[in-house]
């Protein structure tokens, strides 16, 4: 069983049918506890600092059930979370658990980043398995994630400047574009979430 | 960098059972193309960036509602999904979202209450709100207008509402930056004047509102093959090129088009 960290920000209904189609059994989760789950994913949606503010009472048993060694899979702004802070919400604190913020896209580029853009795979990691540099998925973001610490960098792509597609540390993982709504491929993405939540 | 997208649209009439997809010509006539979900679902399977469902139910009865056919659609289709026809507040923009669009379209509402962009745009995102613009040529030179220098002389294009049935006077151009200025993500920008005559999309037209604005611009109109395609991308600032018949009729797939692109050196997700 996966669950979906539901934190009242938009429907799920994409992450929901998604993870269906890889048989990886969703279910939308509203409290803070993920006991049932094999694994965790936190859908994004909104604002740094509207979603930090939903996501807060989730916050403690998250951690505890990554201590654990349940794999999580942010997406999106659920990425953006992880990290300590947002040039999007000044003063709101992220969850902070990779170092590093997060910053606005370069201007001169359309913001936000809307679109299928190509990756460069920069690290193997089991999440991307079946997924080749040039590969293409679908980003809508106006901020990207600046991490500390290069060995979590899975993935970039290219726009104005280097902007971060897929952090992973152990069994933390997540993807900056919308593997939901990146075709097949993006179903792939998740499919190798599933398998990793069941090995 | 980001690939130019391919989208098909599905103009619905939701006045039968399930729903279904017709094809205007010129605004006017009809030709019907299946079941709303269907369609989409093989367009996904052939490699479509993006769906865009526009609701022109003419009765007031309906059989079947958009909620049901993103519903339906989104257990099969995993890119994202447009909606539009009739979107004429936040409360509708906020159905279609809860139904699961990623993207709404304003036409009619927009011109008629601008601020709604603004409205919409500030609860659910720039990105989630793409305005569209059924734009008419109108030969002359016209005071007050964005006059454009075309082969065949002067003209500027007017922007009409109600599915191209009432003309407003107001200049596409400006309007368009207007739409941007307010909120708008992304503009569909139709040709009237191609649209299902498969003579290719207006060039002049595309190019002009594409080089005036930052958004992206989504061309459509007149498409029916993929040259038509190649040529909006070769030679304007559009991010995506929308198309119907080509589709619907088994003309061409979405693949097939997509290949013709890439032979061409178009990006485009394969």
């Amino acid at each position: 069983m996966i669950a979906i960290v539901d934190y009242g920000m938009g429907n799920l209904f994409s992450i929901y049918n998604a993870l269906v189609r890889v048989s990886g059994e969703p279910m939308i989760v509203t409290e803070p506890d993920f006991s049932e789950a094999d694994g965790i994913v936190v859908p994004g949606v909104g604002s740094f600092g509207r979603c930090m503010e939903q996501l807060a009472r989730f916050g403690e048993a998250l951690r505890q059930e990554l201590d654990e060694g349940k794999p999580v899979l942010g997406i999106c702004i659920g990425m953006q979370v992880l990290f300590d802070e947002s040039a999007e919400s000044p003063g709101a604190q992220g969850l902070a658990w990779m170092p590093g913020k997060v910053v606005r896209l370069p201007s001169g580029m359309m913001v936000p980043q809307m679109g299928w853009n190509d990756l460069r795979i920069t690290r193997e990691i089991p999440l991307l398995d079946g997924i080749s540099s040039g590969d293409r998925f679908y980003f809508v973001h106006s901020y990207h994630c600046r991490p500390d610490d290069r060995s979590v960098l899975a993935a970039t792509v290219e726009y104005g400047t280097e902007v971060v597609a897929v952090v992973e540390n152990d069994n933390l993982a997540a993807t900056q574009f919308h593997p939901e709504k990146s075709g097949p491929r993006g179903l792939r993405i998740l499919e190798n979430f599933v398998r990793c939540v069941r090995c | 960098m980001l690939a130019r997208r391919i989208i098909p649209c599905l103009d619905c009439d939701l006045g039968v059972p399930q729903g279904r997809v017709v094809k205007g010509i010129e605004f006017k006539q009809i030709r019907y193309a299946g079941i709303p979900w269907e369609l989409a679902a093989r367009y996904y399977e052939q490699g479509a960036d993006e769906i865009v469902f526009l609701d022109i139910t003419a009765s007031h009865e309906r059989r079947t509602t958009m909620t049901d056919v993103i519903r339906k659609t989104s257990e099969e289709v995993f890119v994202p999904l447009t909606v539009g026809g009739g979107i004429s507040s936040l409360d509708a923009a906020r159905t279609a979202f809860n139904a699961g669009a990623d993207k709404i379209t304003l036409n009619t509402a927009a011109l008629l209450r601008p601020e709604l962009i603004s409205e919409i745009s500030q609860a659910y995102g720039n990105q989630a709100v793409v305005v569209a613009i059924d734009a008419k040529r109108r030969c002359g030179h016209e005071e007050g207008k964005t006059v454009i220098q075309l082969l065949e002389g002067e003209c500027w294009f007017e922007c009409s509402i109600y599915g191209g049935r009432k003309f407003t006077g107001i200049d596409a151009l400006a309007w368009a930056r207007r739409a941007e200025e307010l909120g708008a993500g992304e503009i569909l920008l139709t040709s009237m004047d191609r649209d299902g005559t498969y003579d290719g999309f207006d060039i002049p037209l595309t190019d002009a509102v594409s080089r005036s604005l930052q958004i992206p611009v989504i061309a459509s109109g007149g498409c029916a093959h993929p040259d038509h395609m190649y040529q909006v991308f070769r030679h304007t600032g559009a991010s995506a090129a929308l198309a119907a018949s080509i589709f619907h009729f088994n003309e061409w797939t979405v693949e097939g088009c997509k290949s013709y692109l890439a032979e061409r050196n178009i990006a485009v997700r394969i």
